[in-house]
């Protein structure tokens, strides 16, 4: 029925649809920035449009557009400097680019709806959830104030989230990151919008709550018949939930297909090679055990945080966040510690370089942690490395790279002014980056040039353990491939041994000797890569692998069980703890732990 | 950004600073101002305490700005033009000595109380809350009576009660940068504390110490000067430009000028160092780079 279906003409080969069945249709979107030196484009000339019920997945990594064409959508780029400055944004035959601001808001929430990456600043952390569902909903229908209440807990039924009545009543830092997500979902979805734009919707979560959330709108869309923009960098989400893929890069379409051609046959240079460079499972080779002796050896190590209240400021809970966990890193391996957030795994790799205090015994090249006076620790530091998730932040952004190269060597007291800066140029080089980058300043690289910059760091005392910690997550996937095989060519070359920590199971697959899976503080699984992935035991360990998403189309998850229920808490009263798991070993040092 | 450029080499702070038009007006105002001060027993008409018979009317009143006294005569048939010269030898001092030396104590409370935390940042704090409790014209003028008033030591008990606000701030601003990663970084390089502190959280603090540090001068000059109203100050018949304002405030409405000149004097001095602070903070700022 609109003019504009008639003109979009979709370049899939799916089942013509009727004409009056486009919901959206986007032709000739160009938006710019304006800077000083004129408009600079983010995006260029994008066209597609958007049938009723349908999924359409934007794919592209970071500076593609996909973000700010999600935004161009609901009218919400940054004045003044990002505008719109051509084409046309149709919500059926309503034009959304000449929309006023006043009409613009009653479309906003009610027709087409946003979640957000973050759930936790897209809401009011002083409101209770109850208030601010209904507020959004009053925002647009006319309703009383108890019944916006009833459709508040209505739509919060709608997404599964466990006990709605008590959660009216909460506020958002009580509930959990798949809990907010959720909200988030049941606000978009309260008014029941003709078009829902989800954002990177479960890049912050955990694989097991991603899997939920994506569970959950898929569930949705079928009920509702509404159309999705699904927003993201993940082939495997891109798989799992498209019906049409469209690929971006620079802000220009690269390519558009459905999801089953994208994958099998995908045309543009450009998509083969992010196809290429996503981890998939079973692409690990095997490595020979290796058997030297450790670098590192954990026994025991405990670490709790004690929270304190009432009156005197008594210490009334922990916060258990690593419970008697033990293993050993050998010299030149790579051992991974997976698990989701809030399992202690990133609390190890600072009670390892000592960033927090911990009881048990941290052994690092024969030392005990616990033992050694400052001048020693310091030197013990020279032994051990870290790697952080975010580049931006681990770098002082004040200082040269060339500067914070060499700050190490300077801490450490080792070579003269011209010595050092040869060996920062050599690792500039060795990590692939050029020497004459050194006199400048973080911001003005790339997010992986960073992660680079902070390997070259890490090398710089050439230590024989370097913790990465989650070092390639805020990465594109690409980018990550590059570091990873960078990574993987410095321990050839160094004989360095890695401890990873990441929550990527398919990563951890691909590059790890030995795994360790940690469930709430403790080891619930430990043995070689072919073990774990081969012949997972420990049902979190099967959840977990299973609830990675598959960057195949035609790959069908057994449909298992949808868990609903809270997370439990590592936090206990003073006194008593949680229940400490056994390990027995399942042969050829497969150690598994006892479930009831 | 990124693009490639073997020759790139930063140009130095100072030249970059000199490149900034209002920058160069700061930096202007502040000669101006030294030159005033330190020449004015030569450049100034009058002595500054010389009361001129001509200098008032036939009633006693004294006269507005004319061609023979530029800023007109204060109560006494002063020449202001020449007290307002001599005015900012103190004021100077006042305002960039006192006002300095309360923000390298509030920068040293503050970022040691902020990055240790624990007792040492509880008993740190603690007594900077003792300090704001107490008023601080009380305090200063307790101080001052102690010790024999003169330029120095009024300049020494500025210091003294100026410094806990700038210590609150830089206590804040120390804690949420002490939490942030690339300090963690530094630490498990093996970094010392000392290094941690100077080389870099105090870099990211420059922008608030410049913001309390422009802030500082007008309050420390007006500080000075209701210590000065009170006796405990800068004696008169020494002029200061807080003084002149305080002695003739009651006579506002039938002189302005000697109210509104030297006012002016404090507001310039004020701005001058804002507009140098905001740039030399720009110039700092690595991320700024590019956008001269």
């Amino acid at each position: 029925m609109t003019p504009a279906a008639g003109i979009m003409q979709s370049r899939s080969g799916a089942a013509p649809a009727p004409e009056d069945a486009a919901v959206l249709s986007v032709r000739g979107l160009c938006v710019s920035v304006r800077t000083e030196a004129g408009l600079r484009p983010l995006v260029r000339d994008l066209s597609f449009s958007l049938r009723r019920g349908e999924t359409l997945c934007i794919a592209g990594e970071s500076g593609s557009g996909k973000s700010i064409t999600s935004l161009a959508i609901m009218g919400l780029l940054p004045p003044p400097a990002v505008r719109v400055t051509g084409g046309s944004i149709r919500l059926h035959d309503t034009e959304l680019t000449a929309l006023p601001e006043a009409r613009m808001r009653g479309i906003r929430g009610e027709r087409v709806a946003m979640i957000f990456q973050e759930p936790m600043t897209s809401l009011n952390p002083v409101m209770t959830i109850g208030t601010q569902l209904a507020e959004a909903i009053r925002a647009h229908a006319q309703v009383g104030r108890a019944e916006a209440r009833s459709r508040a807990l209505a739509a919060l039924r709608a997404v599964r989230l466990s006990q709605p009545e008590r959660r009216m009543g909460q506020y958002p830092h009580e509930l959990s990151g798949g809990m907010r997500q959720r909200v988030m979902i049941a606000m978009a979805l309260a008014l029941r919008p003709e078009v829902l734009i989800a954002d990177e919707p479960t890049t912050a979560l955990d694989v097991t709550v991603q899997r939920e959330v994506l569970d959950l709108l898929r569930d949705l869309q079928r009920d509702t018949g509404m159309a999705i923009i699904l927003i993201t960098h993940d082939m495997g989400v891109v798989a799992e939930m498209a019906d049409r893929v469209i690929v971006m890069r620079n802000g220009s379409m690269v390519e558009e297909a459905p999801v089953e051609r994208l994958f099998s046959d995908p045309q543009a240079d450009y998509t083969r090679d992010l196809l290429a460079a996503v981890p998939r499972m079973g692409q690990g080779a095997g490595r020979p055990a290796v058997a030297d002796a450790p670098v590192a050896r954990l026994s025991d190590v405990v670490v709790r945080f004690p929270l304190k209240g009432g009156l005197l400021g008594r210490t009334t809970h922990h916060v258990h966040a690593v419970e008697q966990v033990s293993f050993d890193i050998r010299r030149g391996e790579t051992f991974a510690l997976v698990g989701e957030s809030g399992c202690g795994k990133s609390t190890i790799a600072k009670a390892m370089v000592g960033l927090v205090p911990h009881q048990g015994r941290i052994e690092v090249a024969g030392e005990t942690l616990s033992a050694v006076d400052p001048g020693g620790m310091k030197q013990l530091r020279r032994r051990i490395q870290m790697v952080f998730q975010d580049p931006m932040a681990a770098l002082d952004p004040r200082m040269t790279v060339g500067d914070q190269i060499a700050e190490p060597l300077v801490i450490h007291g080792i070579g003269d002014a011209a010595g050092r800066r040869a060996r920062a140029a050599d690792l500039m080089q060795r990590v692939g980056l050029t020497a004459d980058q050194l006199a400048r300043y973080p911001h003005e690289f790339s997010g992986g040039q960073r992660q680079r910059i902070c390997i070259a760091r890490a090398l710089a005392l050439q230590p024989d353990l370097i913790i990465a910690d989650e070092s390639v997550s805020a990465l594109d996937v690409s980018v990550q491939a590059r570091v990873l095989e960078l990574l993987r060519t410095l321990q050839k070359e160094f004989g360095i041994a890695f401890l990873f920590i990441s929550h990527d199971m398919a990563v951890v697959e691909n590059i790890s000797d030995r795994v360790a899976v940690m469930y709430l503080g403790q080891i619930v699984e430990m043995g070689t890569r072919a073990q774990i992935f081969g012949n997972p035991q420990h049902s979190y360990t099967r959840r977990l692998i299973q609830a990675v998403p598959v960057p195949d189309p035609g790959h069908r998850r057994p449909p298992g069980v949808r868990p609903t229920g809270d997370v439990p808490s590592p936090v206990h009263p003073a006194g008593s703890g949680p229940a400490r798991v056994r390990l027995v070993d399942r042969g050829a040092g497969h150690m598994v732990a006892v479930e009831d | 950004m990124t693009v490639a450029d073997a020759s790139f080499t930063p140009p130095s702070p100072l030249r970059r600073l000199m490149r900034r038009k209002l920058a160069l007006l700061g930096l202007a105002l502040i000669a101006l101002v030294v030159a005033g001060a330190v020449l004015a027993p030569w450049i100034a008409p009058y002595a500054p305490d010389e009361q001129l018979f001509d200098g008032l009317t036939l009633e006693g009143a004294p006269l507005p700005p004319d061609a023979r006294f530029i800023f007109g005569t204060d109560l006494l048939g002063r020449d202001l033009f020449t007290r307002i010269l001599y005015g900012a030898q103190t004021s100077l001092v006042i305002g960039v000595v006192a006002n300095g030396l309360a923000l390298i104590i509030g920068t040293l409370v503050g970022i040691t109380a902020g990055y240790f935390r624990g007792w040492i940042g509880a008993v740190l704090m603690r007594f900077t809350d003792l300090m704001m409790a107490f008023p601080a014209l009380l305090l200063a003028i307790c101080l001052a009576a102690i010790f024999q008033p003169s330029l120095w030591i009024v300049a020494m008990v500025i210091a003294l009660v100026n410094w806990v606000q700038a210590a609150r701030v830089i206590y804040t601003e120390t804690s949420s940068l002490a939490t942030r990663d690339f300090i963690a970084a530094e630490r498990t390089l093996g970094a010392g504390t000392g290094r941690i502190l100077f080389r870099h959280i105090l870099p990211h603090l420059v922008p608030t110490i410049i913001v309390w540090g422009t802030l500082g001068i007008s309050t420390t000059v007006l500080l000075e000067a209701t210590l000065s109203f009170l006796g405990v100050g800068v004696q008169p018949p020494t002029p200061s430009w807080g003084n002149i304002i305080f002695e003739n405030q009651t006579w506002f409405q039938t002189a302005p000028w000697l109210v509104f000149i030297p006012g002016a004097a404090i507001i310039l001095l004020a701005l001058a160092f804002n507009l140098v602070g905001d740039a030399l903070r720009d110039v700092l700022d690595p991320t700024q780079r590019g956008r001269d």
